[in-house]
């Protein structure tokens, strides 16, 4: 039996363009650009960088391609159960943590390697999810990062709550920039398709709540591609909600960061949200059980490659001299010595005692678990005594 | 002593206003609950007293509720949520069982969600679908929530005050054909314990289980079972998730007889976990198996049925002769 069937017009666009309303400051060569329509608004941040601010932001992306290459090797070993590497959108990782103050608070989902070593999370810490121990080994409230977020798009909406707080509590728009705060929340462009993220721009909006929503669109949701995902893409949808969206290139580090630092200035001073669009790329797998050759082409990576966000940074600090040849030898040097104290780390990384699995479902005791626990010790404890271990 | 004879539903306004006069951090968000009060205007008042800021009236999106409500909890502040109807509260499923019930054990003890979800619950009231369910097993099963319901004016205005001192999330169902319905509530004695289940009626001849909307029904059967000379005694639970099993399984000793009754389908509910865990720990002490009176396994169906669907007088009555006749 034939039936007849009304699909969708292929939407297949250039993935690998972002066109003339990306905001875009250096060149695949590392050339700066002219100041342009898009640019101007965030011109003048990135004309306000030093050399120095360069060379940190340049240590960042490498040492954070390090730990994420150091992430993807340890479970290839069977050091970790899985991992999601961000390899290609270090830049918008960096140059947005690096837009946050101390006294912001950033939502990740579960890729956010670049943004937890922003916060100052130890990367040791990140892996410990990965490896079964915990469901997220640092405290959130120490860095003001929170834990990461498995189910797409839950966590725009604390973001939204918490930015809201920050309104309550006053700490918006009170002329002290050392006191004002706002709410920085990821997701990728898969992400975008949830409700929870839809209510979390309708909530965000209504409030007026300190916030940016950043998205990274690495141009798949596992397999899908994003005309499989939205018509309109994110930038353009901001405006729906309410509230504004840009879209910046997310493998020019110091367009992200320029972009970045004036929408949570905006949200800090009162202004409400902003929505960011990181124009980038997903360079491997979703995660590691994924297998991006099926449905994406060689080319198409390889187009991809050639706008790598650190050969680009590299590129524009050789041309600028903003570092010299010892520079780039020394960051080398530290990106070998955290890989290896990432791989020492991992590995010494104890398995939690047993019965601390029945820890910390409650605040207040609960009988069951309570009776549970005691139930299991006691099962443990009659191997012991039957000689075993 | 202060005595005050109110409604239940003033009951829980007044525990809402006296928790918000306490502590500045507890909030109020929901659909409808400013000006209006809410549709049940619970939180009538509320918000003219307190300000926007406290009493939030959201967008229509439970999930968005519920999602933002974390983040606040996140920040020292202690939301208290109103889901309008019990069928409402599927949107926000999985921001509840996937992200408030789990928030302490994934961070090892470093946030706390002292979070109350407000979820009107049960028929009776002659209302369309999705207004009438009683999904208190879902959350009860989910580790890391509490989950109670209140049955009379005097719980309503203690336990709600008790969920949100709870640094823990409650779940917290209001038995809407209760809201208006009137007892003496003493403002000043020593509530007692949210998780405690309260034997309402005392008895020697078998025990009724029941919680929420049921308790009224129960006290009735005990009522007229006492005209036929049987004398049953009433528990009502209070709280489902922790249970009291203390109070459950002395009564279940006491009588030797057990009757489980509530709204819900019966198919894996709650009087299924009740069941077992009698017959599990007091099954020498038991003349007959404990029996279940609940809701037809069906969807909540079309108000013309439900003085069939729901659990009644004649229904526990039967069986409780059923138990007995063992």
């Amino acid at each position: 039996m034939h039936h007849e069937t009304t699909v969708a017009p292929s939407m297949e666009h250039d993935i690998t363009d972002g066109g003339p309303d990306m905001v875009q400051f250096v060149d695949g060569d590392g050339n700066r650009l002219p100041t342009c329509e898009a640019n101007e608004p965030y011109a003048q941040i990135v004309e306000d960088m030093t050399s120095e601010d360069a060379r940190s932001m340049y240590r960042d992306l490498v040492l954070v391609r390090r730990m994420d290459a150091e992430g993807h090797a340890l479970q290839r070993q069977g050091e970790l159960g899985l991992w999601p590497s961000l390899l290609g959108q270090e830049a918008a990782q960096v140059g947005a943590g690096r837009a946050l103050r101390p006294q912001d608070y950033a939502f990740p989902g579960y890729r956010e390697h670049g943004v937890a070593w922003c916060r100052g999370v130890d990367p040791v810490n990140l892996l410990g999810m990965f490896r079964g121990v915990n469901h997220g080994g640092w405290d959130s409230n120490q860095n003001n990062f929170h834990l990461y977020t498995i189910v797409i798009g839950n966590q725009m909406l604390h973001a939204t709550g918490y930015a809201m707080g920050m309104q309550r509590d006053g700490v918006v728009g009170t002329g002290n920039p050392d006191r004002d705060a706002a709410v920085m929340a990821f997701t990728g462009d898969g992400g975008t398709a949830q409700g929870d993220y839809n209510e979390a721009l309708v909530f965000a909006s209504v409030a007026n709540a300190p916030l940016v929503f950043f998205i990274q669109n690495n141009q798949w949701a596992i397999s899908e591609p994003n005309y499989k995902q939205f018509r309109i893409p994110p930038y353009q949808r901001a405006r729906g909600f309410g509230f504004p969206g840009v879209r910046v290139d997310g493998n020019d580090v110091l367009a992200v960061y320029a972009v970045a630092k004036a929408a949570m200035d905006a949200a800090r001073t009162g202004q409400g949200p902003t929505l960011i669009e990181a124009f980038t790329y997903r360079l491997g797998a979703h995660t590691t059980s994924d297998d991006p050759t099926k449905y994406r082409s060689a080319a198409e990576v390889d187009i991809w490659r050639e706008k790598d966000p650190i050969k680009r940074m590299r590129g524009f600090m050789e041309t600028k001299g903003h570092a010299d040849p010892t520079f780039f030898t020394e960051l080398e040097e530290e990106a070998d010595e955290l890989a290896a104290r990432i791989r020492r780390e991992c590995q010494q990384m104890p398995d939690p005692e047993p019965v601390t699995m029945f820890d910390k479902v409650y605040v207040d005791q609960h009988p069951v678990i309570d009776a549970e626990r005691e139930q299991f010790a006691a099962y443990q404890a009659s191997f012991v005594q039957e000689g075993g271990n | 002593m202060s005595t005050q004879r109110m409604t239940l539903a003033k009951g829980l306004n007044s525990g809402l206003r006296k928790a918000m006069e306490d502590d500045p951090k507890v909030i109020l968000m929901g659909e409808d609950v400013g000006k209006l009060g809410g549709v049940f205007r619970i939180t009538e008042g509320l918000q003219k007293d307190f300000g926007e800021d406290r009493v939030i009236d959201t967008p229509l999106a439970e999930a968005g509720i519920v999602g933002t409500a974390i983040g606040l909890a996140m920040r020292g502040y202690r939301p208290v949520v109103e889901i309008q109807f019990d069928g409402f509260i599927y949107p926000a499923f999985d921001q509840i069982v996937s992200q408030v019930s789990k928030m302490h054990y994934r961070s090892l003890g470093a946030l706390k969600l002292p979070m109350v979800i407000r979820v009107p619950f049960g028929g009776g009231i002659g209302a369309v679908e999705h207004h009438s369910e009683s999904n208190e097993a879902y959350f009860a099963h989910t580790a890391g929530l509490r989950v109670v319901a209140c049955s009379d004016p005097a719980d309503a205005y203690w336990m709600i005050q008790q969920a949100i001192a709870s640094d823990d999330p409650v779940i917290f169902y209001e038995p809407k054909r209760r809201y208006h319905e009137r007892a003496e509530v003493d403002l000043d004695a020593p509530p007692v314990g949210l998780y405690d289940a309260r034997v309402v009626r005392p008895g020697t001849d078998l025990t009724l289980l029941t919680y929420g909307p049921m308790v009224k029904t129960c006290v009735q059967a005990a009522e007229a079972a006492a005209t036929e000379g049987h004398s049953l005694e009433v528990v009502d639970l209070r709280a489902l998730s922790p249970l009291d099993r203390k109070t459950i399984f002395d009564s279940a000793k006491k009588t030797g007889r057990v009757v489980v009754v509530h709204e819900a389908s019966t198919f894996l509910g709650m009087g299924a976990e009740l069941a077992a865990l009698v017959q599990q720990e007091c099954f020498y002490h038991l003349e007959a198996p404990v029996l279940r009176v609940g809701g037809y396994n069906l969807p909540y169906p079309p108000s013309r049925f439900e003085e069939h669907f729901l659990p009644d007088l004649d229904r526990v009555l039967d069986t409780v002769d059923r138990s007995l006749a063992f």
